[in-house]
């Protein structure tokens, strides 16, 4: 089981190979769909991103409701092939690090390889086990998107599984 | 406790705590499977159970969309206006109470601008002998329905048809459903008659023993394995109903449950109704 801490340092990623057990703790920024979408137009419009890529990680998520004295409410993994079509080029643009659920296009594997970056599988289903995961959750763009806010987040032993390493070799099985 | 009181306090249950037969199979697939990564995938699955235990924080954060269906006794007088109205209600009730995730829109192709309720349900109805209504619930995550389908088989398919479709729907889904999966699957009718009767077969133990423990283990032999992650365990229980049909056609339906086989019954007398 390899240890990741983030923001991470270059050569952590690249340390770690596919079909590896990670234990991830430090920041993690959290985005799916419509976040995405936006991220994308901003890079095509120039404009500034709402967080600094470099160093930081994304994780495709969208909770339940926080219950009163949580951080968040259920926080497990949505299915990353969604992000897709606009992951290379967020990749080509210093974020490398994906946190989510299910394969990915070739496309983005590719972009993983080109870039050095890595795609970690969460657990699939297990929301309460990482939202147990999760010290502190903050809003930081897009609080209309309700559970689709772009989220700050403070995670400690956040348990997750290597399927794309940085040379851009898949685990399968 | 009244119906609606009871519904809400089952509903609530459900997306924290398995039933106890789909949570031993998860235990037992956990004890012997043989994949590192489905190991791996089964471990976590098994703490995340605990944990929705301990904090009472949905099992996952995708509570899914209430799928109800209302088995109303033949004998019965309730009136259907108001079953719709008290599980309207009672649904509305549970995902404010219990803190579900606002998953459901109202067009599904231009606005799609979210109902923040959770309502509307997906309600059937059907007749049954007796009295009073009994209540079936699923609480259907999305990442499972997606690999969800319907194919129409060639009448002369037979029962090798039959599980070779269901195996190809499964291959085709990999590890999107967050397998270990439960299958219900419905094999008959009209087409949206199969689709039914594989979303009724989650709540039924009458079906082909013998057409589910083929399915089940061929489905298994894909090795797609808990979380995708390889392993022997990628499907642990399969449900089939079957109903008459055209001669022209064999439907077979795939209701796709993923390892959080979320769902409850509720059984309503004749006084309470």
């Amino acid at each position: 089981m390899r240890r990741l801490v983030l923001p991470y340092e270059e050569e952590a990623l690249e340390s770690i190979e596919s079909g590896e057990g990670v234990i991830l703790s430090g920041v993690l920024y959290v985005g799916r769909d419509q976040v995405h979408k936006r991220l994308s137009s901003i890079i095509s419009e120039g404009g500034p991103l709402p967080f600094d890529f470099s160093g930081n990680g994304i994780y495709y998520m969208g909770p339940s409701p926080a219950p009163p004295g949580f951080p968040l409410g259920a926080a497990g993994p949505t299915t990353s092939m969604r992000m897709d079509p606009f992951s290379p080029l967020l990749i080509s643009k210093g974020l490398r690090l994906m946190v989510g659920k299910g394969p990915r296009s070739k496309a983005v594997q590719d972009a993983i390889r080109e870039y050095k970056g890595l795609y970690l599988q969460a657990y699939g289903g297990c929301g309460a086990l990482y939202s147990s995961c999760i010290r502190k959750a903050e809003t930081i763009a897009y609080p209309e998107l309700g559970p689709e806010a772009l989220l700050r987040l403070e995670i400690e032993d956040f348990p997750a599984f290597c399927m794309i390493d940085s040379r851009g070799r898949l685990y399968n099985g | 406790m009244d119906a609606e009181e009871r519904i809400v306090s089952a509903l609530i249950k459900a997306i924290r705590k398995l039933p106890d037969d789909v949570e031993t199979l998860i235990l037992e697939a956990a004890e012997s499977e043989e994949g590192r990564g489905g190991a791996l995938a089964l471990d976590a699955i098994v703490r995340n159970i605990g944990c929705a235990a301990r904090t009472g924080l949905p099992l996952c954060q995708d509570t899914g969309m209430f799928w109800c269906l209302a088995s109303i006794g033949r004998g019965s007088k309730v009136s259907i206006g108001a079953l719709e109205e008290l599980i309207a209600s009672a649904c509305m009730r549970a995902a404010r109470e219990g803190y579900y995730r606002k998953s459901v829109v109202s067009d599904p192709i231009y606005s799609r601008e979210n109902t923040r309720t959770n309502l509307p349900p997906v309600i059937s109805y059907e007749c049954v002998d007796g009295d009073g209504v009994a209540l079936s619930f699923l609480l259907k995550g999305f990442g499972s329905e997606n690999c969800s389908s319907v194919r129409m088989l060639n009448p002369t398919a037979g029962e090798d048809g039959v599980v070779s479709a269901v195996v190809d729907m499964m291959e085709k889904a990999g590890g999107k459903p967050c397998p270990p999966v439960f299958l219900g699957v419905g094999v008959g009718g009209t087409m949206d008659r199969a689709a039914f009767l594989s979303k009724k077969a989650f709540f039924s133990s009458e079906g082909n023993h013998h057409l589910e423990s083929r399915i089940l283990s061929a489905v298994n032999e894909l090795g797609i394995g808990a979380g995708g992650l390889g392993g022997n365990h990628t499907a642990l229980a399969v449900s089939v109903l079957s109903a008459p049909t055209h001669i022209a056609g064999l439907p077979v339906a795939l209701t796709v449950n993923c390892w959080a086989d979320r769902k409850c019954t509720i059984r309503i007398s004749e006084e309470e109704l």
